[in-house]
């Protein structure tokens, strides 16, 4: 039994939920994202967010998969600040659906003044609903950089690193996080960030306190099936059980039941 | 700060031995390193640009093996040196190698996406170790 912490189903096929349970999947998480292109109103998130917190969930139960989500305009949409304030100012209207857990996939992306604005205000607007915050931390040669710019207005706004989890860390950027109290996920992905082998090894080195793992499948090279593959290294390894189900199930529901909506049952088990 | 020795302990990884690591996972790694070297050779076989517009422009054959003086390449081979340094943290080390280590924001995304590592020539020449 686990639970894929990040994933976004919206990019992926029916026939990927039914995988996903036949591989013990029980819960996901799904951040709002990037399409892949930017939306041009405001009107195309208010669709977004609907399909988040209504479609897709009910797509999810048919396989015995429980939904929730984050809700935002992704970073990579921050440059435009006018859409960016239409976005956030739609948000409140969705917080009190019963699947969204908080404020996410927000952080950086090229490390940009407008990128860095847009994130202060969703993170003044998540400390004023008093909901989670999911952090999207930069791609390559920009995730340490933004790591720390993120962290440091995480800390200037007063929030509680408790309440963050800073995913797609690796291993430049896990001690950061950790250190300064976050929570941190890892990102399985083929080859633009962890692979099952080094989140394994990052385990060996740092632990398995305040650490995750997640697919993030989307619609670009990913694989909706990672974080089972990351538990049978780990068992490969002679990982103790325990452990393995610490950091795929134990942790994100730790976490993620902060948000007192949080389920690993379509029943509303808790 | 967890050491890597204790959380490995705590993992149940205590019991391995190099033997063991080696045994389970070099042929995969020697395959890696085989792309790699595959892939320097073909970029060394490729055509460089300049070379390909004078072809072009005149008829004449493509020169193969002067490669274009890339910034990305020249970041992997810089990352192979640390490969070979016999220190430890090699994945974070290389990783660190290719950020960017300026501290202030942008003033305005250029792209989307990201190339993988920094240019580090210029860096690295000022401290003559082209």
């Amino acid at each position: 039994m686990y639970i894929d912490p990040h994933i976004h189903m919206v990019s992926r096929t029916t026939d990927d939920y039914q995988r996903m349970a036949l591989a013990g999947c029980v819960a996901i998480t799904e951040p709002a994202f990037w399409a892949g292109y930017d939306r041009s109103t405001a009107q195309g998130f208010a669709d977004y967010f609907r399909l988040l917190t209504d479609a897709e969930p009910r797509r999810a139960a048919q396989f015995g998969i429980a939904h929730h989500t984050w809700l935002c305009i992704n970073p990579k949409e921050s440059e435009d600040v006018g859409l960016a304030r239409e976005v956030l100012g739609l948000i409140p209207g969705f917080l009190d659906r019963p699947n969204v857990l908080g404020i996410g996939e927000i952080g950086l992306n090229k490390n940009s003044r407008n990128e860095l604005l847009v994130l202060d205000e969703h993170i003044a607007l998540a400390k004023r609903h008093g909901v989670l915050i999911l952090v999207h931390t930069p791609h390559l040669e920009d995730k340490l950089k933004g790591t720390i710019l993120i962290m440091d207005a995480m800390r200037n706004q007063g929030v509680d690193p408790g309440r963050v989890l800073i995913d797609h860390v690796e291993e430049h950027t896990v001690r950061h996080v950790l250190d300064r109290g976050f929570w941190a996920g890892m990102t399985l992905y083929p080859d633009t960030k962890m692979t099952p082998q080094r989140a394994a090894d990052v385990f060996e080195m740092h632990g398995t306190d305040r650490l995750w793992i997640n697919s993030a499948g989307d619609w670009g090279v990913s694989d909706p099936l990672a974080v089972p593959k990351c538990r049978l290294e780990m068992r490969r390894r002679g990982h103790l059980l325990e452990s393995i189900q610490k950091v795929s199930f134990e942790n994100p529901k730790q976490f993620l039941s902060q948000s007192g909506r949080f389920r690993v049952s379509v029943q509303g088990e808790a | 700060m967890t050491t890597g020795t204790t959380a490995g302990t705590a993992l149940g990884m205590h019991n391995r031995t190099k033997r063991q690591v080696i045994d389970e996972a070099f042929m995969e790694h020697r395959a890696k390193v085989l792309d790699l070297a595959a892939f320097l050779d073909r970029v060394d076989r490729a055509a460089s640009a300049a070379s390909a517009a004078s072809a072009a422009s005149s008829g004449a054959s493509l020169v193969t093996g002067d490669q274009d003086d890339d910034f990305r390449t020249d970041a992997l081979r810089r990352a192979i040196a640390l490969l070979l340094d016999g220190k430890p943290e090699r994945a974070r080390r290389i990783l660190e190698l290719w950020s960017d280590r300026s501290t202030e924001p942008i003033a305005v995304a250029p792209m989307k996406g990201a190339l993988g590592a920094v240019d580090l020539r210029a860096e690295f020449q000022a401290k003559g170790r082209a």
